[in-house]
C-alpha cells in the first residue's frame, strides 16, 4: 500500500479528506448526506466519462474526443425519441452502441495506421461536435414518460438523500471498472500495454485488439455519460461538452493515474471525480466565478502532475522516460 | 525522419507540395463556383474581394501557426495558444481602458506576461519532463481562468486608435494586419535560416538523444520555443481583439489551437517531430480560412464545419502514415509491399 508507485493515490486521498475538512468547517451543512448525494448527481456523468479515460490513459493513450461524443449522444438520443419516436430504451441501446463505434473506430485508426492518438481523437472530437449539430441543429426535450420516470426516480439513502439512478449507474461503472482492470486478463494486457508497447508486443500479447477496446470503452462511457446528462435535464443539446474530455482527464490525473500509462486505479479515477466535485461545489458556495474554479483546477492539476514526475523520476533514475 | 527507404517516395516528396496543391484544388474548386472569387476591387484606398477577407480572417491564425510549427518541431504541441491569446487580448485592452496606459506599453505588458506563460510550459516540459500535450492542457485551463478573471468574465470595449489600427487598419490599401503577421513570419523564417536555431530544432525534434550527445542545450531551446509560442499567441490575441473591437476573455481563441495543429500538419510538418517546413504551415493556414470559407458560401451551417475539417486532419495523417501509403500504393507496385515500418 505503501509503495512508492502508490504515493499519488494516497496523496489523492488526502487532499480529498483536507479538502472536506477544509468544507465543512466553512459551511457546516457542507458534509452533510443530502450535499453528498448532490454533488454525486451533478457530476456522476463526468465520473462514468472519466472511468473509460482512466482505461485509455492506462493503456498509453489518450481520448479528446469524449466531450463532444458525450454532446453528440445527447442529441441523438433526445432526436430517436422525440422526434423519431423510438421508445426509450432501445433509444439508449443504440446511442451506447453508437459511441462504442465511434470509439472503436478511433482505435482501429490508432493502431492501423499507428498514428497518434492525440491527433486521431481530436479530429474525432472535430467529428462528433459537427455531426450533432447536424443530427439537431438546437437543444430539444426528450418527450419519453419512461424516460422521465427513471430520470427522476430516486433511492431515499442516510435518512433523506437522494440516490438517483445516475448515481447508482456511476457506481457501477465504478465497480465494473475495478473488476475489469484488476480481475480480467483484458485489464492486465492493458496495464502492460501502457507499461511498455513494445514488451507487449514481444510478449504475444493481443495489441491490437486491447487497443482498439480500450478506445471502444472510453467511446460507449461518453455516450453513457452523454445518456445521464440527458437525465439529469430530460433534453439534448448538440453544443454541450466540448471541455468535459479536459476535466475527465483531470479527474483521472488527480485520481493518481500517470499520463505516461501503466499505472493507476480505477478507484483512484472515484477520487479524482470526488475531488472535483468538491471543488466546484465549495466554489460555488463562495459565490465565485467559473473562473476560479478553471483558476483552482489548473493548479491543482499541475501540483499534482509535478508530484507525478517527481515521483516517477525518483523511482525510475537512470531510465530515460518518454516526454 | 525514420523511413528506411531512401528512394524518393511517391508522396510528401517535397514538403509545401502537398498542401500547395490541396490548395490550389480548393481555389479551382472556388473559382468554378464562383467566377468572382479572385476579383479583388479597391474602395476608399482599400482592396476588397473574397481573397482579402480570406487573408484577413488569417491573420489571427498566422502568427499562432509560426509558434506551432516550431513547438511541434521539437516534438511537442501547445494546447494553450487559444487561451493563451485571450489572456493577452483581455490584459491588453484592459490595460488601455481602464488604467488609460499608452498602447506600446499595454501591449509590451500582455506580451511579457504571454511570455512567462510560454515559459513556465517549456520548464515543465523540459525539466519536470510533463508531456507537452499535458503541460500546455494546465495553461489552457488556467489561462482561460485567467482571463476571464480579470474582467470578471465580461467583455472590454477597445476604443482606442492605435489599438484599433492592428485589426483593422490599411496601409497602402493592403490591411494593416495581414501585413503585419506575414512581416512576422518572414522574420521568423529569415532568422530560423540565417542562424542555427532551425537546424538546432529540428535536431532536438528529430532525435533527443543524438542532439543531447551532440551538446545542444535542449532544455533552454525547448523552454524559449514554448516562451516563443506564447507570444506567438499573444500577437495573435491582440490583433484578434483589435479586429472585432473587443476583447471576449471566455470565447476568444477558443478552439483556435486545433486550426492551428490542423494548419500545422496539413503543411507537411510532422507531429512527431524533426524537419519542419514554415511556408507549407502558413499555406495550411491559409488552407484552412479558405475552407471555412468555401464552407460559408455553400450554405453549411458554422456548426458544421468542424466535419469537413476533421476529415481532412485525418487523411492528412493516414497520408502521413507509412502503412497507409503502402496500402494505397500497392495496387500500383509489381513487387508485394514491404512491411511497413512500425
Amino acid at each position: 500500500m505503501f509503495q512508492r508507485k502508490n504515493i499519488p493515490l494516497l496523496a489523492t486521498f488526502g487532499v480529498l479528506v483536507v479538502l472536506l475538512v477544509v468544507a465543512s468547517v466553512l459551511y457546516r451543512n457542507f458534509l452533510t448526506p443530502l450535499n453528498f448525494a448532490n454533488i454525486l448527481r451533478n457530476y456522476a456523468f463526468l465520473g462514468v466519462i472519466a472511468v473509460g479515460m482512466t482505461f485509455v490513459i492506462l493503456s498509453g493513450g489518450i481520448d479528446l474526443s469524449v466531450g463532444t461524443v458525450m454532446g453528440f449522444s445527447t442529441i441523438l438520443l433526445a432526436r430517436l425519441i422525440s422526434v423519431q419516436g423510438v421508445p426509450a430504451l432501445p433509444a439508449i441501446c443504440v446511442v451506447l452502441a453508437v459511441g462504442c463505434a465511434f470509439g472503436a473506430g478511433l482505435g482501429l485508426v490508432i493502431h492501423t495506421y499507428r498514428l497518434p492518438p492525440f491527433l486521431v481523437t481530436l479530429s474525432g472530437m472535430f467529428l462528433a461536435k459537427g455531426i450533432s449539430f447536424v443530427i439537431l441543429p438546437s437543444a430539444q426535450k426528450i418527450d419519453s414518460s419512461w424516460f422521465a420516470e427513471l430520470a427522476s426516480f430516486k433511492l431515499k439513502v442516510f435518512g433523506n438523500a437522494p440516490l438517483t439512478v445516475t448515481t447508482m449507474i456511476f457506481f457501477a461503472v465504478v465497480s465494473i471498472g475495478i473488476a475489469i482492470a484488476h480481475f480480467t486478463r483484458f485489464g492486465r494486457n492493458v496495464y502492460a500495454l501502457g507499461g511498455a508497447e513494445s514488451s507487449a508486443v514481444l510478449m504475444g500479447l493481443p495489441v491490437g485488439r486491447t487497443k482498439i477496446a480500450v478506445y471502444a470503452i472510453s467511446g460507449c462511457c461518453a455516450a453513457l455519460g452523454g445518456i445521464m446528462w440527458a437525465m439529469n435535464s430530460t433534453s439534448g443539446n448538440p453544443a454541450i461538452g466540448l471541455g468535459t474530455e479536459l476535466d475527465a482527464i483531470a479527474c483521472v490525473v488527480i485520481g493518481g493515474t500517470l499520463l505516461t500509462g501503466g499505472v493507476g486505479y480505477v478507484v483512484g479515477t472515484l477520487a479524482g471525480v470526488l475531488v472535483f466535485g468538491t471543488i466546484a461545489t465549495v466554489i460555488r458556495f463562495q459565490g465565485l466565478e467559473s473562473s476560479d474554479a478553471r483558476i483552482a483546477l489548473g493548479i491543482l492539476l499541475l501540483a499534482f502532475i509535478t508530484m507525478q514526475r517527481i515521483v516517477v523520476q525518483g523511482a525510475a533514475r537512470g531510465s530515460r522516460m518518454a516526454t | 525522419m525514420g523511413n528506411s527507404s531512401r528512394k524518393p517516395s511517391l508522396f510528401l516528396h517535397s514538403s509545401v507540395l502537398w498542401p500547395a496543391l490541396g490548395m490550389a484544388l480548393l481555389l479551382l474548386f472556388n473559382l468554378i463556383y464562383d467566377p468572382d472569387f479572385f476579383r479583388i476591387g479597391m474602395r476608399d484606398g482599400r482592396l476588397y474581394g473574397d481573397i482579402v477577407s480570406i487573408l484577413l480572417q488569417a491573420s489571427k491564425l498566422i502568427p499562432v501557426v509560426v509558434g506551432m510549427t516550431l513547438v511541434i518541431a521539437t516534438g511537442g504541441v501547445d494546447l494553450s495558444v487559444g487561451s493563451v491569446m485571450a489572456v493577452a487580448g483581455t490584459l491588453a485592452a484592459m490595460l488601455v481602458a481602464s488604467a488609460s496606459m499608452p498602447v506600446a506599453a499595454a501591449i509590451l505588458i500582455a506580451v511579457l506576461v504571454v511570455m512567462l506563460i510560454g515559459s513556465v510550459s517549456g520548464v515543465l516540459v523540459a525539466y519536470v519532463r510533463v508531456q507537452p500535450i499535458v503541460a500546455t492542457l494546465i495553461f489552457m485551463v488556467l489561462g482561460r481562468g485567467m482571463a476571464m478573471r480579470l474582467t470578471k468574465g465580461m467583455g472590454v470595449p477597445i476604443e482606442n486608435e492605435a489599438f484599433l489600427f492592428l485589426g483593422g487598419g490599411y496601409v497602402l490599401g493592403i490591411p494593416f494586419a495581414v501585413i503585419l503577421v506575414f512581416a512576422f513570419a518572414a522574420a521568423v523564417a529569415v532568422f530560423l535560416h540565417k542562424t542555427a536555431a532551425g537546424l538546432l530544432i529540428s535536431a532536438v525534434g528529430d532525435n533527443a538523444s543524438a542532439s543531447r550527445l551532440c551538446g545542444i542545450r535542449q532544455a533552454r531551446l525547448k523552454i524559449g520555443i514554448y516562451a516563443f509560442s506564447g507570444v506567438c499567441a499573444g500577437i495573435a490575441g491582440l490583433i484578434a481583439a483589435a479586429r472585432v473591437q473587443s476583447a471576449e476573455p471566455a470565447r476568444m481563441g477558443e478552439l483556435l489551437e486545433l486550426d492551428a495543429i490542423f494548419a500545422v500538419v496539413v503543411g507537411g510538418t510532422a507531429l512527431t517531430g524533426g524537419r519542419f517546413s514554415l511556408a507549407g504551415s502558413l499555406i495550411g493556414a491559409i488552407l484552412i480560412q479558405t475552407l471555412v470559407w468555401t464552407m460559408q458560401k455553400l450554405g453549411v451551417p458554422s456548426d458544421v464545419t468542424p466535419v469537413p475539417k476533421a476529415l481532412v486532419i485525418l487523411l492528412v495523417c493516414l497520408l502521413q502514415s507509412p502503412r497507409f501509403r503502402a496500402q494505397l500504393t500497392a495496387p500500383f507496385r509489381r513487387n508485394p509491399v514491404m512491411k511497413a515500418p512500425a
